[in-house]
């Protein structure tokens, strides 16, 4: 059997600079108000992600899904201004929520970071806090008053499936916890903010096979009330957690979109042969 | 198969080109402005610019903030309050290298660095004699003073976090007292043992002096660097059958030999501009002396010193030269050891 690498298989259909555009909001599937229209990102001279526009649909998981260096990461963190804390990068493009470019002169970046949350890869609880501080943090952060603090705290630990391991013990420092219960308990600071949409960065791949099911399974819950966007390089998570996957893939130049579609279609039936050679694991 | 054109990389998140232009033309405004201030009304001197500088600059703050909205306002107010904060920080530092600049480059003739004073006297003419025996002098005492300080300095850095042995916090402790001892008292140290046990002052008692003074800079620095060390890395060597010495000393003060030469440079610029222990312990001369065991040997700071004794109109001058010299010296060793140090964290 003849096997070609995948980037001579790019380099023969001469695809890989297309300008992949996917809508994943259907008549079904409401907008979530979060698109990219033709962005790109670079750091330094290096162009790292090329021409990616995405709709993304309201209340449900949207999996980033490619092997490493493909640039998901790096648009995850085109999403919420979070890019631009690496020295040198750059970008072009429009990334829009409800119709507004969050890039444009006007706008506060804290505000948009307000609403557009972010998980990352490694739990990083503040380590000076108690779990009950931690989780409103971000209100305190944010100069936001409540009434009640107290309701606010057990919402969203609950919702971050946290509260019945911690409630008796909400003053313990956030670094007393296990890998997987601060990971949790960053999806709960998350919360408490009460985002539109949270996007997390391969939030499971520091963590064990149980923490990680708990976390998916807190994933799936979350997804009934908000848009999440969440970067794997796992696909065998995406297939579990996410609605809607869309594939990101680099031959050396920068990252693009190839695909994106229902999880259950890219993974059974995909349009385009490189997002079939990757969910069935011949390369990445 | 579309080629799509790309467009060009912009960065949104920073300040716009017209901002910065439209700041800067203010600063300027706001200059021409308290010039013609000063030239036209009473003003006068430093206090006079120093005023009017202040009050038209507050104007420019009144007018621009008024077009501001409360949120841009705020931040504003705060980035005012730095910028005046770090300006106020930063003009005793202008000031002195200024008024050392200025009354040192008159001095500062090819002759001060290449000729001695052997056979000037302090009034003659600036183009007579120099400093070259006080620049060696001070050469000659950092270099054995590192010679002996390093290594002593890089082993209690390593005592402390390689071998963490039972007296650790002893090591420690007496490091940071060192650290407070003043100046005068190591060389009154070194002076009671050494100097006048021997032969008078000379060049070996005046780098213990030194010695004594730099060791718990290169120490603390050496422990500082040394703990940046990843845990990893040790774990990696004694994984492969390596004993703690040869880990300590093929893996972890390698990986670490830019941060211990600035810890070197740094202690090097602690005792570069030392007067009072050298006083004791090294005494002056007018001439390079070759013996550091034996004799009395010029230093910078002493030659400084003596100079403004003197306090004829040459001798001053010679002094301010020889201030401005130990002053770029010191400049020198720092901006070196920051770009080694930066080397280390990428």
């Amino acid at each position: 059997m003849k096997v070609t690498t995948v980037s001579q298989r790019i380099e023969s259909e001469g695809a890989v600079m297309s300008n992949t555009s996917a809508v994943l909001d259907t008549p079904e599937q409401a907008f979530a108000g979060l698109e990219t229209r033709d962005a790109h990102a670079w750091f330094g001279k290096h162009h790292a992600l090329s021409s990616v526009s995405l709709r993304f649909p309201a209340k449900s998981v949207t999996g980033l899904i490619g092997p490493s260096g493909c640039g998901k990461s790096t648009y995850l963190r085109l999403l919420n201004r979070m890019h631009e804390f690496i020295p040198n990068s750059a970008m072009a493009g429009e990334v829009l929520l409800h119709g507004v470019d969050i890039y444009g002169e006007s706008v506060d970046p804290a505000a948009i970071r307000l609403k557009i949350g972010m998980v990352f890869q490694k739990p990083n609880p503040f380590p000076a806090m108690t779990i009950r501080e931690n989780v409103i943090s971000g209100l305190k952060l944010a100069h936001i008053k409540i009434d009640n603090e107290d309701d606010l705290v057990e919402k969203c630990l609950n919702r971050a499936g946290l509260w019945k391991e911690v409630k008796d013990r909400l003053d313990a420092s956030g670094g007393s916890l296990s890998g997987g219960q601060q990971q949790r308990l960053c999806i709960a600071r998350s919360l408490a903010v009460e985002p539109e949409v949270l996007l997390m960065d391969e939030p499971c791949s520091a963590l064990d096979p149980g923490s990680t099911l708990r976390i998916e399974e807190t994933i799936k819950e979350l997804a009934e009330k908000i848009t999440v966007v969440i970067v794997t390089h796992n696909m065998q998570q995406a297939s579990r957690v996410s609605d809607y996957c869309a594939f990101f893939l680099s031959d050396g130049g920068p990252g693009v979109l190839v695909e994106a579609d229902q999880t259950r279609k890219m993974f059974t039936n995909p349009t385009d042969t490189r997002t079939a050679d990757y969910v069935q694991g011949k390369f990445g | 198969m579309s080629d799509v054109t790309i467009p060009q990389p912009t960065r949104p998140w920073q300040r716009k080109r017209q901002d910065v232009v439209r700041s800067a033309v203010s600063i300027g405004a706001v200059g021409v402005l308290s010039l013609v201030i000063v030239l036209f009304t009473g003003f006068a001197g430093v206090d006079g610019w120093a005023v009017t500088v202040f009050l038209v600059s507050v104007l420019l703050i009144i007018v621009r903030g008024r077009k501001m909205s409360v949120k841009e306002r705020g931040n504003a107010k705060v980035q005012l309050f730095i910028t005046a904060a770090a300006l106020l920080a930063f003009a005793p530092w202008i000031s002195i290298f200024g008024s050392v600049l200025v009354k040192g480059i008159v001095g500062l003739k090819l002759n001060f660095v290449t000729s001695d004073m052997r056979t000037t006297v302090p009034d003659d003419e600036l183009n007579l004699g120099g400093a070259l025996h006080a620049m060696l002098g001070s050469l000659l005492m950092v270099v054995m003073a590192t010679a002996i300080t390093l290594p002593l300095g890089i082993l209690s850095g390593v005592y402390l976090t390689e071998i963490k042995g039972r007296f650790t916090f002893l090591v420690r402790f007496v490091i940071q007292s060192m650290s407070g001892v003043p100046s005068i008292v190591a060389g009154l140290f070194v002076f009671t043992t050494y100097v006048s046990a021997t032969h008078g002052p000379t060049a070996f008692g005046g780098s213990l002096a030194l010695g004594i003074l730099m060791l718990p800079t290169v120490a603390r620095t050496s422990e500082e660097v040394l703990k940046l060390v990843p845990d990893d890395l040790r774990s990696a060597s004694l994984a492969l059958g390596a004993r703690q010495w040869r880990t300590t000393l093929m893996v972890v003060l390698p990986t670490v030999r830019s941060g211990l030469i600035t810890a070197a440079i740094l202690g090097v610029a602690r005792v570069i501009g030392e007067t009072a222990p050298l006083l004791l312990t090294a005494g002056s001369n007018t001439a390079f002396w070759f013996n550091p065991l034996k004799g009395p040997i010029a230093s910078l700071p002493i030659y400084v010193f003596g100079m403004l004794q003197i306090g004829t109109e040459y001798a001053v001058n010679r002094a301010w030269t020889g201030a401005l010299v130990l002053m770029l010296t010191v400049f020198a060793l720092f901006f070196t050891a920051r770009k080694l140090g930066g080397k280390d964290k990428r």
